[in-house]
């Protein structure tokens, strides 16, 4: 069987939600393999939510925000893309190739783009091949196991 | 009645939890008073035989300190789990991998190459034999115990019923655990930490807070600071924002940053990404190339962020490539 990335989303409510949507209304064709998960900032986005998607088997994870100056909350983004680079060395630090971290602005009216990234996303996950971490052999039925594996 | 049973114990540790516990001076005696010291290996001749002949469950308290990273860790603590009716990971180690963790960073082979080949003090013997768990010898084979791959935090190889953080715990901090446990008062819920608060080390420190808007981070010797401003402010990495209080701040009072051996606060599961979401949001910087700069400024950050918490974190050890 091929190899189908799963890939994460955290979007903003009020821009890239809303483009994802846009996407959506507008019959964009993209690829299947984000899951969304619609935040109201991606500045709510905590770097343990990212952390947290590559433990239980994500090979990739997709922030999308407002354009920088566009906040609903004025300052929200500002705090991501302080964020996302850190994070970006930490899991590298981690043996997690970075492009599988990314931060993307995507704005309400540009369902075109949300199409864009998560394209080029995919198929970029796609040639990395699937994320192996040593969490992933200790979780057993969706529960880490307390195993003796060492 | 009898007196209760109190064991204690060190895996891979350094021994300071043992002089933490001695620490509490001459309440010690209290301690030798009330309880019956049936197991401890730093200071008293009990072998691992007169355990297994205990029954199960005989011993009322066991202070387990110390991470598991070989058979023999892990051994006696399924023993001691076996014995003990309340077991307490006590300091940071036995809590949260603790920083024998930080080998986690690399793996068993490159820690024993470095050790016994490769480190600059390090006096080559034997042509640079690694240590086997079997050696075969005229008089017959010897054993010792297999080193792990992986350091791993106790709750991660047995139950834990109670935690008290630190590196090590600080002696007011256990007194107060022991006492209430003679006090015969009921215990709380299983898996409370004790020995420590519920906010921050912040919430402790004394000095003097401002909005926060860092420029520039300096490491401790690079800079003279000032005694009564937030660390943090005057750009030194300090794990306060991210620590769980109880210690007293003791670090910062001494104008070193803290060091995060509390471990996280309450609902927070990632120390280091915690640090990473407080950081991130004071760093005064909108533009990419000098959000970077400033960024390249933060030494070793896997080696700060998760001193302590590296085995017991979302990610838990790095990957090998």
């Amino acid at each position: 069987m091929s190899f189908e990335p799963k890939i994460i989303g955290f979007l903003c409510n009020w821009c890239s939600y809303t483009g994802a949507d846009l996407a959506g209304v507008s019959r964009i064709k993209s690829a299947p393999n984000v899951r969304i998960v619609r935040t109201m900032c991606s500045g709510r986005v905590d770097p343990a939510f990212i952390l947290k998607a590559f433990q239980l088997g994500a090979d990739g994870v997709v922030v999308m925000g407002c354009h920088l100056g566009d906040c609903h909350y004025q300052e929200g983004n500002y705090k991501t893309i302080r964020r996302i680079p850190f994070l970006k060395r930490l899991v590298k630090d981690f043996g997690i190739d970075p492009r599988r971290l990314r931060l993307e602005w995507v704005s309400a009216s540009e369902g075109d783009r949300f199409a864009e990234v998560v394209n080029e996303m995919t198929e970029e996950i796609r040639q990395l091949g699937p994320l192996k971490l040593y969490v992933h052999n200790e979780r057993k039925n969706g529960q880490p196991a307390k195993a003796e594996v060492h | 009645m009898a007196k209760p049973k109190l064991a204690l114990y060190w895996a891979a540790s350094c021994g300071g939890c043992e002089i933490a516990v001695l620490d509490i001076q001459e309440k010690i005696l209290d301690v030798a008073a009330a309880f019956d010291i049936v197991f401890w290996p730093v200071a008293l001749d009990f072998k691992y035989d007169d355990v297994r002949k205990m029954a199960d469950k005989s011993v009322d308290l066991c202070l387990f300190n110390g991470s598991i990273r070989n058979s023999e860790n892990a051994e006696i603590a399924h023993l001691l789990r076996a014995k003990s009716k309340i077991l307490v990971a006590f300091g940071s180690c036995a809590l949260e991998g603790g920083i024998p963790g930080l080998s986690n960073l690399t793996t068993k082979e490159a820690t024993l190459r470095w050790v016994y080949k490769e480190s600059p003090s390090t006096v080559v013997q034997n042509g640079g034999v690694i240590p086997q768990t079997h050696t075969k010898m005229p008089e017959g084979e010897t054993e010792i115990p297999e080193l792990w791959d992986t350091v791993k935090a106790l709750d991660q190889v047995i139950d834990v019923d109670y935690y008290i953080p630190g590196c090590p715990p600080q002696p007011n901090q256990i007194w107060s655990v022991i006492e209430y446990v003679l006090s015969g008062k009921p215990l709380p819920p299983a898996g409370s930490v004790l020995g420590a608060g519920t906010k921050t080390c912040c919430e402790e420190c004394s000095r003097h807070r401002k909005e926060k808007k860092i420029k520039k981070f300096y490491r401790p010797f690079e800079i003279e600071t000032d005694p009564n401003e937030c660390l943090l402010d005057q750009g030194i990495v300090c794990m306060g924002p991210a620590t769980r209080d109880g210690c007293g701040a003791l670090c910062p009072k001494a104008n070193v940053p803290c060091r995060g051996c509390y471990g996280p606060p309450p609902n927070v599961t990632d120390q280091g990404a915690k640090m990473v979401s407080a950081l991130c949001s004071v760093i005064d910087a909108h533009e990419p190339e000098e959000i970077e700069k400033i960024l390249d400024q933060i030494a070793d950050p896997m080696g700060t962020f998760y001193r302590f918490s590296l085995a017991h974190s979302i990610l838990r050890r790095v990957e090998k490539s």
